[in-house]
């Protein structure tokens, strides 16, 4: 049957490294990159005897990524011993944090679907762990390398795992989901996100079931997914090579698979049939945590309002269209930007469409982030009251817009400097208007003659006579009386 | 009367005083190991040129005329668990046997700072498992007292050297029983601090909940001195607690009179033997006799501390021991391997003894899914009923009375066959471990020439209340004045 008539369930499994200075359980620091074994200390590299010291920093980041996806925050929490062999593992255990006593669970967050409509997914838990270190193969794979080396850099940097339910229902709205969560862990500040540098990892979980099944279907858990796109265009064919193989009547079996970029296909990994045990324990060099009720109070106020509530008050208060209010509420930093020149101005349109063309479009073509543009907000709102003071035309502002954004000038400044003050003196512009009717007969003529564009024509010279500087709203008033009184 | 002959009570007089150098005292305990070591082999390592480096500026402070901390220039030995910056720590093991560590366990900082004079590092049961040196991965130790006998274990090296004089002070480690054990068998003071006094920074874990560093020492001034000088609250350790000690020199000279001792019918039964039981009714006698009130408690899950100690201890110990995989420091096989899997087994069935694989398997059987409720849980579970055990003995008396061990140092070799009757060599002092508690070791008597321990046990942080009691006996009793002829 075609893949319509199944139901495509997906739930992902989120990691995020968490952005504090030195690593979870030691002073290494985190940052990326760096010579191999450059941030590494006794603790982090396991050395016999060595004891974990728990960052307090990673545990509020946690918390208050539990918060900000609607979770429940334990009073008392604990962390565990997860067991594993594996060159990059140096203690053969990741401190991690197994079912009981989680820091943060049963939360959700709010996802566009598809109608249009938003949709509640869940989020089973958030959990606290320390990172990896990396193996670097000799030859492109495992397969071909005769040696690995270890480097240990990221070993202990900490990472928070976010485990959605399955209540995701197409490619996609994962790719929606992982965005949102994305915007959200970015709002709080709590991680970086990059997934090209691997502080944000993401693992696919996907099953297919008939229409109207109650029974999920045999899963398979899809890795190495290293873009948005990549988790999109990855669970968009794994569901079609799931939909194949039920057709053909295949047994499925539960499996983890790789999501090949190049050739645009999933590959078996391995099969899931005899499950790791990994024998967790809690970690007896740990005390266990307590969140007290102060630490919960201090950390919900460190998180600012959040994007679904921002947009909503964008478009419902200050009237933009969802467009507008989704794209500036997507970004903190855009949305703070955004409101603190409303602040200055007053009125929420006119910086929304300034925001929303000028400042995207500088912003993109310079490659720059709003973090560093160098136009403050309230030079943006200055800039605004020039206009409505009819102090320079919209077209002019555009020009003082520009090299502001370049200079980081004071638009008054600018406009002082360059001269672009509007010309709306009628005695002025009449005379201007006279001298560019005269130069110009054939058109005066045209347009006295019944042709109502010729006017066009004698607007456009009046503004290069100008400099653009003529007030616009004026000219073709003036104009027109003067051909008026030629007639 | 040598110098390697004295406590280091003594010494820290002599050298107060300038009548003797540190140099001195660390080339007559130096002397006195080359000329013990081929009979006794207690120590893994001698590290004899730091030993002199460290007394020659303890030396030179003094002709300074600074004030010295008060152990300073007194020899220590290490045992061989501890980690010590640029100082092979093998842990008897030959997995680590030529591990070379890059940093200070917390302990050996302080006696870095505090001036102690580190003479080298002890045999041990392989990573602190067994009970006579026997497992160690290196050699065998002897007891000082006939050496045909085991000097107990896992600190047995330290036990030892203390006993023959290769050292003055040495520092242990006990899990199960690890220094008050081989403290018995040596006849000489051994003392496991509370869980959480000592800092464990830098000690190669095996049983991380019970694991704690302890003194080993000729007599309880001199064990009072050294706890003193490593009972510190280490930010580096989240399970050291964070309360001051007291004075425990001051406190231990308050002695025995007017303490409650209770002894527990559950310590005192069969499969004690009769020189031991003996030296325990002594000790009841010498205790009431300085005062003390005797007093009858009861520990009703006692029985089931060995068991549960024989699952928590290997649980843990699978997961600590997991990292020695040939990756990054220890042995690695040479032989040929097709991956990493292979690649840790054969480096972990080269590296690692008997002893050691048979606790890293039945740590991993019982964690493994399946069996963890009925085997790790229900052992915790236990571990709480013991701990309650003591808190209700403890309302009625200051410290419990127990035997070291069921009886003296048995011969090398004469239990290696059945572990089971090796690990019955813990009965008394396993409790101890699970329940955070600290205990004491002290020489009580004699069965045909080999020492008899007597141990003492007190409730959470009251190391002052062991070392009055054993200070008491001590001044009203000579079994710790003698030693042995090597």
């Amino acid at each position: 049957m075609p893949l319509n008539d199944y139901e495509i369930v997906i739930g992902l499994e989120v990691h995020a490294e968490l952005k504090t200075d030195s690593k979870i359980f030691c002073g290494c620091t985190t940052e990326f990159g760096g010579e191999p074994n450059s941030h590494v200390c006794p603790v982090c590299l396991g050395l016999p005897g060595v004891l974990p010291v728990l960052n307090e920093k990673a545990m509020d980041y946690t918390i208050t990524a539990g918060l900000a996806l609607n979770c429940e925050i334990s009073p008392y929490s604990k962390f565990d011993r997860k067991q594993y062999f594996y060159p990059d593992l140096p203690k053969a255990y990741q401190i991690s944090q197994y079912n009981d006593f989680l820091l943060c669970k049963s939360g959700w967050i709010e996802v566009a679907s598809g109608n249009g409509e938003l949709k509640k997914v869940r989020i089973n838990r958030v959990h606290l762990e320390e990172d990896a270190g990396k193996t670097v193969h000799s030859g492109t794979g495992i397969l071909d390398s005769d040696y690995g080396q270890q480097d240990y850099n990221r070993c202990g940097v900490p990472l928070i795992e976010i485990v959605g339910e399955p209540d995701l229902r197409s490619a996609q709205e994962a790719k929606e989901y992982l965005e949102k969560l994305r915007t959200l862990l970015l709002y709080t500040g709590i991680s970086d996100c990059k997934m090209e540098e691997g502080s944000l990892r993401c693992d696919a979980n996907i099953s297919l079931r008939p229409k109207g099944a109650k029974e999920f279907g045999i899963l398979a858990e899809i890795k190495n997914l290293n873009s948005f796109k990549a988790v999109q265009s990855a669970l968009e064919y794994e569901a079609e090579r799931q939909a194949e193989l039920y057709d053909k009547g295949e047994k499925m079996f539960k499996q983890t698979r790789a999501w090949d970029e190049n050739k645009g296909v999933t590959v078996l990994m391995r099969s899931k049939e005899g499950a790791s045990d990994y024998r967790y324990f809690p970690e007896p060099d740990l005390v266990p945590m307590v969140i007290d009720d102060e630490r919960l109070q201090r950390l919900r106020n460190t998180i600012p309002e959040l994007p679904d509530s921002r947009k909503r008050r964008y478009m419902e208060i200050w009237g933009l269209p969802e467009y507008d209010a989704n794209l500036i509420s997507g970004s903190r930093e855009l949305a703070d930007y955004f409101e603190a020149a409303v602040k200055e101005y007053g009125e929420a349109k006119a910086v929304s469409n300034w925001v929303m063309v000028e400042l995207m479009r500088l912003l993109n073509q310079e490659k720059i982030e709003i973090t560093a543009v160098k136009i403050t907000p309230a030079a943006l709102a200055k800039m605004l009251k020039l206009i409505d003071a009819g102090t320079i035309s919209g077209k002019i502002a555009k020009t003082v817009f520009e090299e502001m954004f370049m200079t980081g000038k004071d638009p008054e400044a600018i406009v002082q400097e360059k001269g672009l003050v509007q010309i709306s003196d009628s005695g002025e512009l009449a005379a201007i208007a006279k001298k560019v009717i005269d130069a110009n007969p054939q058109s005066a003529a045209d347009y006295l003659g019944g042709k109502a564009q010729a006017l066009g024509f004698l607007v456009g010279q009046m503004m290069k006579e100008t400099k653009g500087r003529a007030n616009p709203a004026m000219v073709n008033e003036l104009l027109r009386k003067e051909l008026e009184q030629r007639k | 009367m040598e110098l390697y002959q004295k406590t280091a009570h003594e010494l820290q007089q002599l050298i107060a005083a300038k009548e003797v150098k540190a140099v001195e005292v660390a080339e007559s305990v130096l002397e006195r190991a080359r000329q013990a070591e081929p009979k006794i082999h207690a120590f893994v390592t001698l590290a004899e040129e730091e030993a002199y480096q460290a007394a020659r500026r303890v030396d030179e402070a003094v002709s300074k005329g600074v004030k010295l901390p008060p152990l300073a220039g007194i020899p220590v030995a290490i045992k061989d668990n501890i980690s010590t910056a640029g100082l092979r720590t093998t842990c008897a093991s030959k997995i680590l046997e030529n591990y070379i560590p890059p940093y200070d366990a917390t302990v050996i900082a302080e006696i870095r700072n505090q001036m102690m004079v580190l003479v080298g590092k002890t045999n041990m049961d392989e990573f602190a498992m067994g009970s006579s040196t026997e497992n160690s991965g290196l050699f065998t130790t002897r007891n000082p007292w006939d050496i045909e006998a085991v000097p107990g274990g896992s600190s047995g090296g330290s036990a030892a050297a203390v006993c023959a004089d290769e050292t003055i002070l040495a520092l242990g480690s006990d899990t199960g029983g690890s220094i008050r054990q081989p403290a018995g068998y040596c006849g000489i003071v051994g003392l496991k601090p509370t869980y959480g006094r000592v800092s464990r920074y830098g000690l190669v874990a095996y049983a991380s909940s019970l694991d704690q560093i302890g003194p080993l020492t000729k007599d309880v001034t001199d064990c009072a001195l050294l706890l003193q000088a490593i009972a510190k609250y280490d930010p580096k350790d989240s399970t050291s607690v964070n309360q001051p000690a007291p004075d425990y020199l001051q406190e231990m000279k308050k002695g025995a009179k007017g303490l409650r001792i209770g002894l527990a019918k559950e310590y005192l039964g069969e499969g004690i033997s009769l020189p031991v039981k003996d030296a325990v009714q002594n000790g009841v006698k010498v205790f009431k006799d300085l005062g003390a009130e005797i007093v009858e408690v009861s520990l009703p899950h006692t029985e089931y501390a060995l068991a549960a100690y024989y699952i928590i201890a290997p649980a843990e110990a699978s997961s600590n021991l997991a990292r020695y995989d040939g990756v990054r420091y220890g042995h690695r096989t040479s032989q040929k391997v097709s991956d990493a899997v292979e690649l840790f087994m054969k480096t972990r069935q080269e590296g690692f003894g008997a002893e050691v694989k048979r606790r890293i398997m039945t740590g991993t059987y019982v964690l493994s899914s399946g069996y963890y409720d009925a085997y790790y849980l229900k052992a915790q579970k236990v571990r709480t009923l013991i701990r309650n055990d003591f808190d209700n003995a403890f309302k009625s008396c200051d410290l419990i009375l127990t035997p070291t061990t069921p009886s003296v140092a048995f011969k090398i070799g004469s239990k290696t066959k059945d572990p089971l009757e090796m690990y019955l060599e813990d009965i008394f002092t396993v409790t101890c471990n699970l329940a955070g508690l600290p205990g004491i070791s002290i020489s009580g008597g004699f069965d045909n020439g080999m020492p008899i321990g007597l141990q003492m046990l007190g409730p959470l942080f009251k190391e002052e209340i062991l070392l009055r009691a054993a200070y008491g006996f001590e001044q009203a009793t000579d079994f710790h004045k003698k030693r042995p002829e090597i």
